[in-house]
């Protein structure tokens, strides 16, 4: 229970920085992107302060073998770099470039009640779903 | 290059970033996971016994942000300047190569830099690349 109250209230931590930090307007997210045009650098503040704040609790986090509420550290074991994590990124980055959203201020801005956020999100699951078939195939 | 200072927005950049960082770690800290938002919501396709009530608590949180932020103020602005048919491509483009890739800006960008995890600052360097592309291809090249 503990554990489930605990994500929710990371969720919506996460969600009201998204929020404040400008990353749900599209058109701000183009704006820094847009190093050729009249730029805006804002975003890179975003995740200066994210990082500032999380160095501090992930080198916490690294050196424990449970968590504060007792559940298995889930951190991510792999260190190799290949052509799926550079293909994912880059496919990820043009689809950010085109419309402005990643994953997060997307769902966001679909809470808000924005119908082209729900598209994107839509179409987001799709491309989700669609990497589990050809992934799931991969595999055999 | 020229700075638009008139649209820079330093310090609630910087408040709203620590927020998301302060987010990632409470996340890590208490459940001992890493708030990558692809991560939590593609790990709903193909759910695992146990697996799912976290990911959807997680999903309810981030969008009760935007009800909670409107009891104290006024959203800010959502300009989607995308049209429809680019806006599809765009979620399919972010959807899929989220998850071939393994991450996106919260996984990647904020949890993984934070981890000082070279595999994530390779990620976070080729989307960002990529984003910056995109748009110079669209705002400059082809609408030259």
């Amino acid at each position: 229970m503990a554990l489930l109250l605990s994500a929710f209230a990371a969720g919506l931590v996460f969600g009201l920085g998204l929020i404040l930090s400008g990353m749900t307007d599209p058109a701000k997210v183009l704006a820094f992107l847009d190093l050729a045009g009249r730029w805006d650098p804002s975003l890179a503040l975003v995740m200066g302060g994210a990082i500032a704040v999380g160095l501090v609790g992930f080198t916490v986090a690294r050196r424990r073998t449970v968590s504060l509420l007792g559940s298995a550290m889930k951190l991510p074991t792999a260190r190799h770099i290949d052509r799926r994590l550079v293909a994912g990124g880059l496919l990820f980055g043009a689809g950010w470039g085109v419309a402005g959203f990643c994953p997060g201020p997307a769902l966001v801005a679909m809470a808000m009640g924005h119908p082209k956020a729900l598209l994107f999100v839509a179409a987001m699951l799709v491309g989700m779903g669609l990497f589990e078939l050809v992934d799931r195939r991969r595999k055999g | 290059m020229t700075i638009d200072w008139n649209a820079f927005t330093p310090w609630t950049a910087l408040a709203g970033g620590a927020l998301i960082g302060l987010a990632a770690v409470m996340f890590v800290l208490l459940n001992g996971r890493i708030a990558g938002i692809s991560g939590v919501l593609g790990g709903l396709l193909s759910p695992a016994r146990g697996d799912i009530a976290w990911r959807v608590l997680f999903l309810l949180g981030l969008f009760a942000a935007p009800w909670l932020w409107r009891t104290v103020t006024a959203w800010p602005p959502v300009t989607i300047d995308a049209s429809t048919v680019a806006t599809i491509a765009a979620g399919l483009l972010v959807g899929f190569g989220t998850r071939l890739g393994s991450g996106c800006t919260s996984g990647h960008g904020v949890c993984g830099l934070s981890r000082l995890s070279p595999r994530s600052l390779v990620a976070t360097l080729t989307f960002m690349a990529a984003g910056f592309v995109a748009v110079w291809v669209i705002r400059h090249l082809l609408a030259g």
